[in-house]
């Protein structure tokens, strides 16, 4: 079994997601996709997997060029991809998960199924329960539902798309193991990660992609230093912290328990003080979301108190909140940041005409071209939001916001931009911190946080660690504290 | 009312919502009639019937799968249509007599005590529709294309990833989905309620089914469950009328509606905030039986009704 | 769920070309099924036509048809505005025209008309919004979707006529489903005299209300706020927008307009100045497929909705003459949608496979 991939380029408009890829793998073996994020790893793999037509390019299995038109082809030809959030079905079962799209009778043999789904589940030591509804699962375990599906179905190409971001430590100790048995059995494993840790105790080899190119080829073991060196091209500059003299107390949690429906924020009791930056660390989905949310007004606390520069302010509404100088920036920008379908102007006609009975467009308009030419947004007050880059619907965001704050929250706030474009977002939040701004922010890049922050908050689970100073931290101490093994 | 309920299910299930109900019924019950009148024959009229309904399906189907336009919207616009054309073709045919669907007891069942005339003397059309329900249910839940169609409409990303053709299907379950409402309306004209006039009397019931449709969960015997319901209601208030005859006639046909309003407001109003705030303040044995009734009535549609799928 | 944009091509000429292709498919399947039924399309679109423009009076008709259409209209342009499919303007209509016969009825005969009709108009407008009011309501605080919540309110409204119509309000001496007693001149709304023709004065409230709206919407904070809440309410509300009560208040918009809309059928020069079942006509839902034609743009509702008006006064002269039924009117209006929504999906798919 031989997966060759030979000069796959795709493009996006004027981005190059893949330029000019090529990589040989041979059955048997793990093999590691390593890059940062944006280096066109998932591209690659969607068009693997029957996702995205490339421009240009082949793709042969066993020296034969084949045609991956759609999922279908895919399925047929052996390819199976674990996407990082599993597309499964969360209404229905684990069973059903486990039968929908198998070929086969009209009326499957639900029973012989069971036993062979507990079977293989055994054999790799997973433990599921069949007739559990598919939403209540964990990460982990909705993933090992999905290997198994692969198995069951003959997958002859396993793809994972980072598949350790939202697991334990266990489940993964759990799913390496299987991997490697995978592997012996002659099946090819493409295992794509922005993690360098993982790939060097997994794979057999490696290829690191840099900005939609074959950075390198390696073979295991490798020193990290060269791995850092493909990834980065060059060790980056850390650019100055600056450090801010830090301001009384403008926002205090008090033993603060609250839920969002799913996770529970288990008493966490902070002290955020104005000119301080806070970074919020860890795995997805394990309580940043919610801490945010509470900060911002959005959540009612179950139990105790948010004082916000003195005064008790547990379940005002949100616009008590906003009013008393906290703003709350999401990380979806379109989806919840935004309003599609509106101009620059008319967001800006939005927020500031309020209480008036007429709109004075020219007003809006002269203040949208202001921060238009302000914050560098290339697009015009007319333009729609929707039209606007990442970097620039970010920017807009910003510009957007009320000039005095006593907190900034922000979720994911450089996610999907460019080293340019995160630089300048951060520079107009360290010129706010300079006026007495308190930040705080959540995100999955341990540089951004170790480099940003005064202190950083780990998330596990929904429990919070002591804070760490991130002067002194380490990435190695931070990874294994979001792991979870550093607790 | 059972066979459009059943057919919107399956469509609904499969993430087509088909707003055009009400008029389909009427336009599928006047063809029905006239197709039959004009052959003499039932089953050409049912026939037409499903025809009529298929092609509703499809204009639904074209208009929000391939040409990604509002569901709504078109089912709205088609509602009318519907209507509209049915007044306008029937016109000829009000009022006259034509074929009805005759009385098929069965042997011996029908004679049994209590439940045996009103399950066993009636007419193939109402044992059609029995078998239907079972049928519907075993196709869902049983079988693996059942499985697959409760997936699509729940997270076609998933089904795609699966090589499932999305597309084809929903298309194909929204033309079923749209036949069998068809035969719900041949079921008025040439069981029901047989003949044509305007206005014919069945405005109104697709809507109805619709509701229905959401009240059962999208599950096909809970939604047949819904209708029969609704259909006592409605004798019901007949019953009624006799009783208090100061009440003017026209308001207790009427009565059903709002009633079947409120109940979708009892099965929605579990997933509302406040209500959960509400229990909150219950003592503890009162809140799990409370909740214990909401989650039984709660409904919650399939996740990607009505959303466009984009493969890209 | 948000009423996704008609796929408008930015580019008019375009609109226009489809538009016409549009009336041109419906002229011809309208023809197609006239010939089934053994009727001469020519004769029978000629009649709608004279219906319409045959006399002077009959203009003046066709404007007293235009007036509720209009009302109902600006109204549906602000629910739409904010994502709303207000099926409920039907019982609104209604619930309007109960609460100015009641008015009327009681004081009738006190005040001096001008000040009747005043007090009348302003209850219809209240009745109708409270309407609309609880079909919001049950959207926001029950998650009931606005179309079935409406759908039931519409029927309740209907009950509700019916049973007054026939109970309390009934005519002295014969309770017919015909209405109630008629109302005497004085209590009519006036007419304006341009030219030769008899502008009713329903008319001028009529553009002043599609009028009001666009201004509303263009240029008021709460448009703005509608429109947000219309395209991404959760966006909406992280920025400050008070979600619900903008949602209530374009409810009760439109139902103060459907209300008004359901006055002037009770009171205009050509109606028939009583309570009847099924008074408002289905001018709702008609006004519901002229903004959508319109996609949604205020100025564009006007020729469409006299548009339809036309067609709606014209066709009343069929079963008269040609013994086909009046709702040819009506199949020609909703097919037009119908097209022009298809022909529009298809535009944009061709545009995207550009």
């Amino acid at each position: 079994m031989r997966v060759e991939l030979r000069e796959i380029s795709k493009s996006f408009g004027p981005v190059r997601a893949n330029d000019g890829i090529s990589l040989v793998v041979e059955g048997g073996t793990i093999h590691g996709i390593l890059g940062e994020n944006g280096a066109g790893k998932s591209t690659l793999m969607k068009i693997l997997s029957g996702f995205l037509a490339p421009d240009r390019g082949q793709i042969l299995v066993d020296g034969v060029p084949v045609r991956v038109a759609s999922p279908a082809d895919a399925v047929r030809l052996g390819i199976g991809m674990l996407h990082q959030d599993p597309l499964d079905f969360p209404t229905l079962t684990l069973l059903d998960n486990f039968l929908l799209g198998a070929p086969g009778r009209v009326a499957p043999d639900r029973r012989r199924a069971r036993d062979q789904l507990m079977a293989l589940a055994a054999e790799f030591g997973f433990t599921l329960n069949p007739d559990v509804l598919c939403g209540t699962l964990t990460v982990g375990e909705r993933q090992q539902l999905e290997i198994l599906r692969l198995l069951w179905l003959g997958v002859k190409v396993l793809i994972l798309d980072e598949p350790t971001t939202a697991i334990s430590p266990s489940q993964r100790a759990r799913l390496f193991a299987a991997l490697r048995a995978m592997a012996r059995q002659g099946r090819v494993i493409l295992f794509v990660s922005h993690k360098l840790e993982e790939v060097q105790e997994l794979c057999d080899r490696v290829t690191v992609l840099r900005q939609g190119r074959v950075a390198g080829e390696v073979s295991m073991p490798c020193e990290t230093r060269h791995l850092v060196h493909l990834m980065f091209g060059q060790p980056l500059p850390p650019s100055g912290r600056g450090r801010a003299p830090l301001g009384p107390p403008v926002l205090e949690l008090v033993q603060v328990t609250a839920t969002d429906g799913r996770l529970t924020l288990e008493r966490v009791s902070l002290v955020l003080r104005a000119g301080e930056v806070v970074g919020l660390a860890g795995l997805e989905g394990s309580g940043q979301r919610v801490l945010l949310h509470a900060c911002a007004g959005l959540l009612r606390p179950v139990r105790g108190r948010i004082l916000v520069r003195g005064v008790d302010m547990t379940g005002q509404p949100y616009a008590r909140f906003r009013r008393a100088g906290i703003a709350y920036v999401p990380a979806g920008r379109l989806e919840e940041g935004l309003i599609p379908g509106l101009t620059l102007v008319e967001h800006v006609a939005l927020q500031d005409s309020r209480g008036s009975a007429f709109i004075d467009w020219r007003t809006a308009r002269e203040s949208a071209t202001h921060r238009i030419a302000e914050f560098n947004i290339r697009g015009t007050p007319e333009t729609l939001v929707e039209d606007l880059s990442g970097g620039n619907q970010q920017r807009a965001l910003l510009a957007l916001l009320p000039p005095h704050l006593s907190v900034l929250l922000l979720e994911h706030p450089t996610r999907g931009l460019d080293v340019e474009s995160s630089e300048d977002v951060w520079r107009r939040l360290l010129e706010r911190r300079s006026r007495g701004t308190a930040i705080v922010f959540s995100s999955s890049d341990l540089d951004e946080l170790l480099e940003r922050s005064d202190r950083i908050l780990v998330f596990v689970g929904g429990r919070v660690a002591s804070p760490l100073d991130a002067r002194t931290a380490s990435a190695e101490k931070l990874g294994e504290l979001i792991g979870g093994t550093g607790l | 009312m059972v066979y459009a309920v059943l057919g919107e299910t399956l469509a609904e299930r499969a993430g087509v919502i088909n707003l055009s109900l009400d008029g389909l019924i009427l336009l599928s019950a006047m063809a029905a009639f006239a197709a039959a009148r004009a052959s003499h024959l039932l089953v050409a009229g049912m026939a037409t019937a499903m025809a009529v309904g298929a092609v509703a399906g499809l204009v639904v189907a074209v208009s929000s799968l391939t040409l990604r336009q509002n569901q709504v919207a078109t089912g709205f616009v088609l509602t009318l249509l519907c209507q509209h054309l049915a007044y306008v073709v029937g016109n000829p045919i009000a009022h006259l007599p034509g074929p009805q669907v005759p009385h098929l007891a069965v042997p011996v069942l029908a004679r049994w005590p209590g439940a045996g005339p009103v399950l066993f003397d009636q007419d193939p059309l109402v044992y059609l529709s029995f078998l239907l329900i079972g049928g519907v249910w075993w196709y869902m839940f049983k079988t693996q294309p059942g499985l697959v169609l409760r997936g699509i409409g729940e997270r076609p990303e998933a089904a795609y990833a699966r090589g499932v053709p999305v597309i084809r299907l929903r298309y194909l379950y929204a033309i079923a989905g749209g036949a069998l409402v068809g035969l719900g309306g041949a079921a008025f004209s040439l069981d029901v309620k047989p003949g044509w006039s305007r206005p014919y009397g069945v405005e109104g019931t697709g809507w109805i089914a619709l509701a229905i449709v959401i009240f059962g969960n999208w599950h096909p015997i809970r939604g047949a469950a819904g209708a029969y319901l609704f259909l006592l209601l409605q004798t019901l208030a007949n019953t009624l009328q006799g009783l208090m005859p100061s009440v003017p006639t026209q308001v207790f046909p009427t009565l059903p509606f709002p009633l079947m309003i409120l109940t979708l407001l009892l099965v929605t109003v579990g997933n509302s905030p406040a209500v959960a705030r509400l229990l909150d303040r219950l003592p503890a044995p009162f809140r799990r039986r409370a909740l214990h009734a909401l989650r039984a009535l709660e409904t919650s549609p399939p996740a990607a009704l009505g959303t466009p799928f984009e493969p890209e | 769920m948000t009423p996704g944009a008609l796929a408008s091509s930015r580019r008019p000429l375009r609109g226009i070309a489809s538009g016409s292709l549009s009336v041109v498919l419906t002229l011809a399947f309208g023809a197609i099924v006239l010939r089934a039924l053994g009727a001469s399309p020519l004769e029978a679109y000629r009649l709608i036509f004279a219906g319409a423009f045959g006399t002077p009076e009959r203009l003046s008709y066709v404007l007293t048809a235009w007036a509720p259409l209009l009302l109902c209209t600006a109204g549906l342009l602000m629910t739409f505005r904010g994502g709303l499919w207000n099926i409920g303007v039907e019982g609104q209509v209604v619930l309007g025209a109960i609460a100015a016969t009641g008015l009327l009825r009681g004081l009738g005969h006190a005040l001096p008309p001008a000040l009747a009709l005043g007090l009348a108009a302003a209850g219809a407008a209240a009745g109708g919004a409270a309407w609309g009011t609880l079909a919001g309501a049950l959207r926001t605080h029950g998650h009931v979707n606005e179309i079935f919540g409406g759908l039931g309110l519409n029927f309740v409204a209907s009950s509700l006529s019916v049973y007054l119509v026939l109970g309390p309000w009934a005519r002295p001496g014969i309770a017919s489903t015909s209405g109630t007693l008629p109302f005497p001149p004085a209590l009519w709304l006036p007419t304006v005299r341009i030219s030769a023709v008899n502008v009713p004065g329903e008319v001028l409230l009529g553009l002043a209300g599609v009028a009001l709206v666009q201004v509303v919407l263009s240029g008021t904070p709460f448009g703005l706020q509608l429109k947000a809440v219309g395209r991404s309410a959760r966006a909406a509300y992280l920025r400050g927008v008070p979600n619900t009560r903008v949602t209530l208040a374009a409810f009760a918009a439109c139902g103060a307009l459907a209300g008004l809309a359901g006055f002037v059928l009770l009171t205009s020069t050509y109606s028939r100045h009583q309570l009847f079942p099924l008074i408002s006509g289905g001018y709702g839902f008609l006004g519901i497929l002229v903004v959508l034609l319109a996609n949604f743009s205020a100025p564009a509702t006007l020729p469409i909705s006299l548009f339809f008006a036309l067609i709606s006064a014209g066709s009343l002269q069929l079963p008269l003459v040609m013994q086909l039924d009046s709702s040819v009117g009506g199949l020609i209006e909703s097919l037009l949608v119908l097209l022009v929504l298809l022909l529009g999906g298809l535009q944009a798919r061709l545009d995207r496979r550009r």
